[in-house]
C-alpha cells in the first residue's frame, strides 16, 4: 500500500490541496489535482456538471472523511519515523567515529581544512582535464559500444569475420584490467613508432578507456537488443524492412531507451576511472593530489578529489533516478 | 450473511469517477456477473474488491469486515481472494507446478510435498495433468488462463474475481475455460465475474449486474435481465451485443 507508506511530504502535499480544489469549477475539464487526497475534493466539485449516470453529485462521506484522516497520520507518523531513525543512525556513526582513539590523527591527515583549502585550486585544475577526458571518451564509447553490439548480432554467414573479431574483442577487453589497457596504448603503442600513432598521453589515455568502456558498453548495448521481443522484428521485417533498417527503426529505440540505467552506470564509473589516465602522466585530479600529498605528509588533498568526483557523479546519479522514475510511470506502476 | 458487501462504493482517476456509488451484496455459493460496455467501471470494480485500487469513498466488507480500512491488512485480505487477469499473467520463469505452489508455500505455509500434491490434484483435475512441469510459454491461451484459474485455486479463496478470462483466447479456447468456471460454480465457489461471453453469462450466472458510466444500472436475475430487461440503457447494451453476435 503505497500511500501509506510515503512519507512526509504526501501527508503536506496533499493535505494542503483540497480547500483550494473544491471550489472546482462544474463539468469543466479542470486540472489535475497533484495527490490523492486533493483528487477527491476537486472531483466533488466536477460531478453535478460531468455526471452521465444516475447518480448524483457526491458528497465525501463522513466515513471517507475520517478514512483519509487515518491515512494522513499514517503518512505523518512514517515520516516522522523516518526522519527519527534517520537522525539516529548519521548520530550514531559520527559518534562512533570521532570517538574512536585515533580520530584526532585520522582528522589531521584526512580532514584537514587548511590542506583541502591549500590543495583545491591544483586539484580543481587537473579535475578540469578528467572532465575534458570524460566528455571526450563518452560519445567515442557509445559509438564502439552500439558498432560491435550491431557486428555481434549480424547473422549473415558472409559476416561471420566480423561477428568473431567483434566477439573476441568484447571478450579480450572485459577481461584484461583497464590499467593495463591505460599502460599498453601510453607506452607500448608510441613505443612501436609506428607512422601517425598519436603520442600525446591524455589522447592516448581517451584511446584506453574507450577501448575498455567500450567493450562494456557493447555488452550492454547486446542485453538491450537482446530484449527486444522477437514479434518486433517480425513486424518490421513482415514490413519489408531490411535487417539494417529494422535495427535502426524499430529494435535500436526501444532496446537503448531500456539501456540508459545500466549505460549511465558505467558512465559514473566512467567518471572515476578517468583518474587511471594518471598512472600514465597527465596531471589530472588524482595526479595533482598525489603531488601534494607527497611533498606535506597530508592526505587531505585526496578527499579533495573525491569531493569533486562527488559533485560531478550525483548529477548523473538523480538524472539515471529520474529516468527509471519515468519509465515505472509511463508503465503504470 | 452475505459474504461480501459493496455499499456506495467511488473511485476517481484524475477528473474522471470510474464507479459512481456502487453497491452490490453477494452471498456465499453466489455467482455474479457485471456486464457493460468497456469503461463502464467492472474491471475496477474488481480491482477494488482485491484492494489493487483504492477506494475514494464507500465500504467493502468482506465476511463482515471492512477491508477498505486504512488499518486493515492488505495481504491478510488477499490471502482469502482469488483474481484470474485477462492476459493470464503466469510467472513465466516458472514451471506451471511452480506457479501454482507458490502462494500455498509463501503466503500460507504449506509444506512442499502438500502444496504439490494438492497442485497434481488440481492440474488433473481439470485436465492438465500432464503440463506440471511445462513452461507457461509452452502452452496454448486456454491451457495459460487453465493455469491461472488453478493458481487462484490453490490458495482456497473465499471469493473469486474473474476479469474478461476468456477475453485474449481464441474462440475455440474459450469453451475449454468456461468449462472450467463451470465445475467452479457447480463445487460451489462464489464468484464475481465480468465478461463479454453473454450466453455463458446467462448460463452460469445466478446474478447479473449492469454497469454504465461507473453506475450499477440494473441488477437482477439472469433470465430476468437477458429476457425483460427494465432499464433502457440495458435493453440497447442487450441490443448492441446481439447485432454483434455474440448472444
Amino acid at each position: 500500500m503505497s500511500e501509506f507508506d510515503e512519507p512526509g511530504k504526501g501527508a503536506a502535499g496533499k493535505s494542503g490541496e483540497p480547500g483550494k480544489a473544491a471550489v472546482g469549477e462544474p463539468g469543466g475539464p479542470g486540472k489535475p489535482a497533484a495527490g490523492e487526497f486533493g483528487r477527491v475534493g476537486q472531483a466533488a466539485g466536477e460531478f453535478g456538471g460531468s455526471g452521465t449516470g444516475a447518480a448524483g453529485a457526491w458528497v465525501k462521506s463522513e466515513r471517507q472523511v475520517e478514512r483519509e484522516r487515518v491515512r494522513r497520520s499514517h503518512a505523518r507518523r512514517s515520516a516522522s519515523l523516518a526522519t527519527v531513525s534517520t537522525i539516529v543512525f548519521i548520530v550514531l556513526v559520527a559518534w562512533i567515529v570521532t570517538n574512536s582513539p585515533g580520530w584526532p590523527t585520522v582528522q589531521d591527515k584526512f580532514f584537514n581544512p587548511d590542506e583541502l583549502v591549500k590543495a583545491l585550486p591544483d586539484v580543481l585544475k587537473g579535475f578540469l582535464l578528467n572532465i575534458k577526458i570524460f566528455l571526450i571518451a563518452e560519445p567515442l564509447i557509445l559509438v564502439v559500444g552500439m558498432l560491435v553490439a550491431l557486428a555481434r548480432g549480424i547473422r549473415k554467414p558472409a559476416f561471420f569475420p566480423i561477428r568473431a573479431l567483434a566477439t573476441l574483442y568484447t571478450d579480450v577487453f572485459r577481461g584484461v584490467p583497464t590499467i593495463l589497457v591505460i599502460y599498453l596504448t601510453g607506452f607500448g603503442l608510441p613505443a612501436l613508432r609506428l607512422q601517425g600513432i598519436p603520442t600525446d598521453l591524455v589522447t592516448l589515455g581517451i584511446i584506453a578507456l574507450t577501448l575498455s568502456y567500450g567493450a562494456y558498453v557493447a555488452e550492454v548495448f547486446r542485453s538491450g537488443i537482446d530484449s527486444i521481443h522477437p514479434s518486433q522484428v517480425a513486424a518490421a521485417r513482415s514490413l519489408g524492412l531490411s535487417h539494417f533498417k529494422t535495427m535502426r527503426f524499430v529494435v535500436l529505440p526501444q532496446a537503448t531507451r531500456r539501456v540508459v540505467p545500466p549505460l549511465l552506470n558505467d558512465f559514473v564509473s566512467l567518471q572515476k576511472d578517468t583518474a587511471l589516465v594518471a598512472t600514465i602522466g597527465p596531471l589530472e585530479a588524482l595526479r595533482q593530489a598525489q603531488i601534494h600529498a607527497a611533498s606535506t605528509f597530508n592526505y587531505t588533498a585526496y578527499l579533495a578529489a573525491a569531493l569533486l568526483f562527488i559533485l560531478l557523479t550525483i548529477p548523473l546519479a538523480r538524472f539515471t533516478d529520474h529516468l527509471a522514475a519515468r519509465t515505472r510511470r509511463r508503465r503504470g506502476a | 450473511m452475505s459474504l461480501l458487501t459493496i455499499d456506495g462504493v467511488w473511485k476517481n482517476f484524475r477528473d474522471h469517477s470510474v464507479l459512481r456509488g456502487i453497491d452490490l451484496e453477494v452471498r456465499p455459493h453466489e455467482v455474479v456477473s457485471l456486464i457493460g460496455a468497456s469503461g463502464s467501471g467492472k474491471s475496477t470494480l474488481l480491482r477494488c474488491v482485491n484492494l489493487l485500487e483504492t477506494v475514494d469513498d464507500g465500504v467493502i466488507l468482506l465476511d463482515g469486515e471492512d477491508i477498505t480500512d486504512p488499518r486493515v491488512n492488505v495481504d491478510d485480505v488477499r490471502k482469502r481472494l482469488g483474481i484470474v487477469f485477462q492476459a493470464f499473467n503466469l510467472f513465466p520463469h516458472m514451471t506451471v507446478l511452480d506457479n501454482v505452489t507458490l502462494a500455498p508455500r509463501q503466503v500460507h505455509k504449506v509444506a512442499k510435498g502438500e502444496a504439490e500434491e494438492q497442485a497434481h490434484g488440481l492440474l488433473a483435475r481439470f485436465g492438465l495433468a500432464d503440463k506440471a512441469r511445462a513452461y507457461p510459454d509452452q502452452l496454448s491461451g486456454g491451457q495459460q488462463q487453465r493455469v491461472a484459474i488453478i493458481r487462484a485455486l490453490a490458495t482456497q479463496p473465499r471469493l473469486m474475481l474473474l476479469d474478461e478470462v476468456t477475453s485474449a483466447l481464441d474462440p475455440e479456447l474459450v469453451l475449454e475455460v468456461l468449462g472450467v468456471i463451470k465445475e467452479l460454480k457447480e463445487s460451489g465457489m462464489t464468484m464475481i465475474l465480468t465478461t463479454h461471453e453473454m450466453s455463458f453469462c446467462r448460463d452460469i450466472s445466478d446474478t447479473v449486474c449492469f454497469l454504465d458510466g461507473g453506475v450499477l444500472l440494473e441488477k437482477g436475475p439472469a433470465e430476468q435481465i437477458f429476457t425483460e430487461p427494465e432499464n433502457p440503457r440495458t435493453r440497447e447494451f442487450l441490443r448492441s451485443v446481439l447485432e454483434s453476435g455474440r448472444l
